[in-house]
């Protein structure tokens, strides 16, 4: 099936239409404010981008802890109870696939790193970083690092995140003369964030997603009690390492079943040549292989423990 | 479809339930009105002039 990547693409193409399908933006110069910014973007896609349509969980979340104080203060209890939830039940069902699918910041990396260029890894210890991102930057600094109004900043958005850069940040300074008078060191901090992703993910698979991606760091947690999920066989597997080559995000599938980094893009099942890899659902798995199952050829593929 | 038996995992399902009810809780606590009138102003922070 050479097509699934194909489809992928559209897949992801589409999610990126349909979060920032505002197109009027050029003529009002404003970002969209309707009723469908109460719905949730799977990926990370700033609201400020002026063709958003839907809600980042990140941006949302920050701000309601960040004014949780104030709220709760005024007996209103906005904690971020709908943002969790919603991220929680999208986690559950799909967790990382979000990633592979549905991410417009994905999307934007997996097509930069198909410009010629060297191709390096990305070290696997990196990978912890967005785990700290999302523990500090998203929730404890907003919720405890108050001003005197008691008032918490989003720090994510405020001093890292690239996606709120490039969709949103140059695009109104462009279309909004009047805020450019106002660009200090934030801005070309978060600049120079948005330039070393978008140069890496030249050289190396999705880096954004792997190493400092919040969102995909709370989805990641949900990798082992997700309903959508890929199954693996040990039976058929004959560890020739093809599912290792082919990972955009480095995950060695036949040895880490359930690694938090898979995001479900299918670019492994599609590899094997075994159909040891597989789409479950609930435990179930979903149609069939994508390729005709073959006999495992023992004398010819070294299993693991032939390797010692 | 391979011979085995499929155990239907149900782990998912109540962890989805348990978050389904924190949306339940938040929608209570008139939460996606805060999140609907943050998400219709430009956030200042996010564009890194704020």
């Amino acid at each position: 099936m050479a097509g699934l990547a194909a489809i992928r693409k559209w897949v992801q193409t589409i999610f990126a239409i349909l979060v920032n399908g505002s197109w009027s933006f050029p003529f009002t110069r404003m970002i969209y404010q309707g009723p469908l910014k109460v719905i949730c973007s799977p990926g990370l896609n700033c609201y400020s981008c002026p063709a958003s349509t839907t809600y980042c969980p990140m941006g949302a979340l920050q701000h309601l802890l960040g004014g949780a104080r104030m709220a709760v203060v005024s007996g209103q209890y906005y904690l971020g109870l709908y943002v969790i939830g919603t991220m929680g039940v999208i986690g559950g069902f799909v967790g990382r696939m979000v990633c592979g699918w549905a991410c417009p910041f994905g999307l934007v990396q997996e097509l930069l790193h198909k410009i010629p260029s060297p191709k390096f890894g990305v070290p696997r210890w990196m990978r912890y970083i967005k785990f700290a991102v999302l523990l500090f930057m998203v929730c404890l600094l907003p919720l405890l690092v108050v001003d005197q109004m008691g008032i918490g900043s989003p720090w994510f958005c405020k001093y890292l995140c690239p996606a709120g850069t490039l969709e949103a940040g140059l695009p109104l300074l462009l279309m909004q003369p009047s805020l450019r008078q106002t660009v200090g060191w934030l801005f070309f901090n978060k600049l120079i964030f948005l330039v070393i992703f978008l140069v890496w993910s030249v050289m190396a698979s999705r880096p954004f997603c792997r190493t400092t991606c919040p969102l995909g760091a709370f989805y990641a947690l949900f990798n082992k009690v997700k309903v959508v999920k890929l199954g693996f066989d040990l039976e058929r597997c004959t560890n020739c390492q093809a599912c290792h080559k082919v990972c955009p995000m480095g995950v060695r599938f036949n040895e880490s079943p359930e690694d938090t980094e898979c995001i479900s893009c299918l670019a492994c099942s599609r590899a094997c040549k075994f159909g040891a890899i597989n789409l479950e659902v609930a435990g179930l798995p979903f149609g069939t292989s994508i390729h005709p199952v073959r006999e495992p050829v023992y004398g010819v593929v070294p299993r693991h423990d032939e390797h010692k | 479809m391979d011979g085995k038996k499929h155990k239907v995992r149900q782990m998912p399902f109540v962890v989805i339930l348990v978050f389904l009810f924190a949306v339940t809780l938040g929608i209570m606590f008139k939460e996606p009105g805060r999140v609907l009138e943050q998400a219709c102003q430009v956030c200042l922070s996010c564009i890194g002039i704020g």
